[in-house]
């Protein structure tokens, strides 16, 4: 074999891949049942995130990958190594000039914008996955909308723990209607998803499932009135590098006696800030 | 000290070029070429094969190769390729009673039409270790007789011909493709032996284990097994006949199970089926168990919540690329989340303390 077609999978898989996406947007929340492909990654590595970016790939493209919110980390590296080498579109580690993002378990800092679409790495789909192991169960609930399961163990956890002890994926419900896994971000993060402009897609591989938020639909983190949600991250630090007080940080250990730093977790966001303080500095 | 977290592109190079390195190792060792491979390991050349449900030895002898023995990290690399191969269509069902048989027992009759062969076996081998291997030694030519060629129908037919065996049916005009429409269930049965016949051979013989210990009990005998080749074919509407496109070898195995009878039905024997590229018969009888596990629902068994009676545990988790895909993922970096439960756990921490304080 000497060549691979346009972002590696054939133009059949693609059109597969686009259907299920299409029906993914028209049903936000839902989560599309699509025949996943072996791909040259190991499953569980973001299988689902690069089908569903080969699929959504024009030549015009710029695409940015991250992982952890860093565009350095080694499997942010791998694939944004594969797609410029099967699909030759330019790369970019600003998030501004992206016009595909795909992540795993962050969301940029920087506001999303119109046109901008951000493919997520889905490990379980499943938001009811840990209350119901089976998957002819769970799709039964969600289609009759049977979420007390869920209510309930919410509720549990604030009886134990005096708030809902979730700290990532944790769920929302979309439009009023299904309740979905955000993927593995940290519920930091989660008011990023409500109302963006951008269009946000989620491809877990090795379960086949693929689901989307449009831009502009409701994403409401679940809660209860008087435990009502609150987006998390270290308490009363700020970056190290840039200084930053709003974004999400990262704990470095610095040496052995309990020495540690914060500093962003979004890696483009910490250098535009650098670089513009340095620009004011000058 | 900041980029010490991060991994990088450097240090992925790196990685490849060493592991480019130790895969050959010590340069004074001879090169091993794929020809050795295929000839002299074809079993693990089978077994890649098989869960890699492509049927190439020369291609499954270079991913060994490649993978430094590793069978999953091989079986990976054959999937990762097939999937970029065309579908030109189905062949037409290969008929196993045509074999050209290597190998062919029975547990339940002491001969059969056809006779019984035992062909090149492990089985009563003494598992002493044979140092004269370690020298290369010559080894003669096996002892040959000239074979009549001989129909070797299958022994379950003779119990089917007294109307003692349940019948299979015909199959659905269409075949399922799980590498092409995703798993749904309940599944039916081609679709699980599809799913069985690339499944984890470890997993696929724990599960059959546990059958024969006792969950979801349902006594199995070898009815037959046999290895041997086989020619495939296929009809292409372009020509307007069969052509026959390649030769491979396969283990089949039918196990025998009693089936007591329910209301619709006459007490009879029933049948397990493993299908297995190469030779692998631990890998087809194991399959043989767990697909008559499997039949537990249709039959109106006993359900006592047995995992190899499951088919959504069985289907959902047989699959070792799966698997080791999602076992291995979590040493990526994680320390987004590990950060938020970090803090998750400090909070409750201060929380709990600040309760006790107060009381």
């Amino acid at each position: 074999m000497t060549d691979y077609n346009f972002a590696y999978l054939d133009e059949a898989t693609k059109r597969m891949l686009r259907r299920a996406i299409l029906k993914a947007v028209a049903i936000p929340g839902y989560q599309v049942p699509f025949s996943s492909r072996e791909m040259p990654m190991p499953y569980g590595w973001g299988t689902g995130g690069v089908q569903v970016t080969a699929a959504c790939l024009v030549p015009e493209d710029t695409l940015k990958v991250i992982d952890q919110g860093a565009d350095d980390t080694t499997n942010a590296v791998s694939i944004r190594n594969f797609f410029a080498r099967v699909a030759r579109v330019t790369t970019t580690e600003a998030t501004a000039e992206a016009s595909v993002i795909q992540t795993r378990h962050r969301i940029p800092e920087r506001p999303l914008t119109d046109g901008q679409i951000l493919v997520f790495q889905v490990p379980i789909p499943e938001p009811l996955r840990f209350l119901e192991p089976r998957e002819t169960e769970t799709r039964t609930m969600h289609a009759l909308e049977d979420y007390g399961l869920m209510q309930v163990r919410l509720y549990e956890d604030i009886a134990r723990h005096g708030e809902i002890a979730r700290a990532y994926a944790y769920p929302v419900r979309v439009e009023g209607r299904y309740i979905m896994d955000p993927s593995p971000i940290p519920k930091f993060d989660n008011p990023k998803l409500d109302r963006s402009p951008a269009l946000h897609l989620f491809g877990a591989g090795r379960e086949g499932r693929i689901y989307a938020l449009p831009p502009h639909t409701r994403v409401e983190s679940l809660d209860f009135e008087d435990y009502p949600f609150t987006a998390s991250k270290a308490a009363g630090q700020r970056c190290a590098i840039c200084g930053a007080e709003d974004s999400y940080l990262d704990e470095v250990i610095t040496d052995d006696a309990g020495g540690r730093m914060f500093v962003c977790s979004d890696t483009d966001y910490c250098a535009t800030r650098v670089a513009a303080q340095a620009e004011d500095a000058a | 000290m900041y980029v010490a977290v991060k991994g990088g592109e450097r240090a992925i190079e790196n990685a490849h070029a060493w592991l480019d390195d130790a895969r050959r190792g010590d340069r004074d060792v001879p090169d091993l070429g794929l020809a050795q491979i295929r000839e002299q390991l074809a079993l693990a050349v089978d077994r890649v094969m098989a869960e890699g449900s492509l049927h190439d030895p020369d291609l499954a002898a270079l991913a060994l190769k490649q993978a430094r023995g590793d069978v999953i990290e091989a079986v990976f690399l054959i999937r990762a390729f097939r999937t970029t191969l065309p579908r030109f269509g189905a062949s037409l069902p290969v008929d196993t009673s045509q074999m050209q048989i290597l190998r062919r027992i029975s547990a339940t009759y002491k001969d059969a039409p056809g006779g019984q062969v035992l062909g090149p076996t492990f089985d009563y081998t003494h598992r002493l270790l044979d140092f004269d291997l370690a020298q290369a030694p010559d080894v003669p030519p096996a002892p040959e007789i000239k074979a009549e060629p001989a129909d070797t129908p299958h022994i379950l037919s003779h119990l089917g011909a007294e109307g003692l065996m349940q019948g299979e049916g015909p199959g659905g005009p269409e075949v399922p493709d799980l590498t092409r429409t995703p798993l749904e269930f309940p599944a039916e049965r081609a679709l699980r032996l599809q799913a069985l016949a690339r499944g984890d051979e470890g997993f696929l013989l724990s599960l059959a284990y546990s059958t024969q210990r006792g969950y979801g009990r349902n006594h199995a005998f070898v009815g037959e097994l046999r290895i041997g080749h086989l020619r495939v074919s296929a009809h292409l509407p372009e020509l307007g006949f069969e052509i026959e496109f390649a030769e491979i070898l396969l283990t089949e195995c039918e196990s025998v199970n009693q089936f007591q009878g329910s209301k619709t039905e006459p007490a009879q024997f029933t049948r397990g089926y493993g299908l297995v590229f190469g030779q692998s018969e631990r890998k087809a009888i194991s399959m043989a168990l767990v697909d008559r596990a499997l039949r537990a629902r249709e039959l109106g068994e006993d359900m006592d919540g047995a995992p190899a009676q499951d088919e959504e545990f069985v289907l959902s988790h047989c699959d070792n690329i799966q698997s080791s895909g999602f076992l291995e993922h979590i040493k990526l970096p994680h320390y987004v989340d590990f950060q938020a439960e970090l803090e998750l756990i400090r909070k409750l921490r201060r929380d709990a303390a600040a309760r006790q304080a107060a009381e």
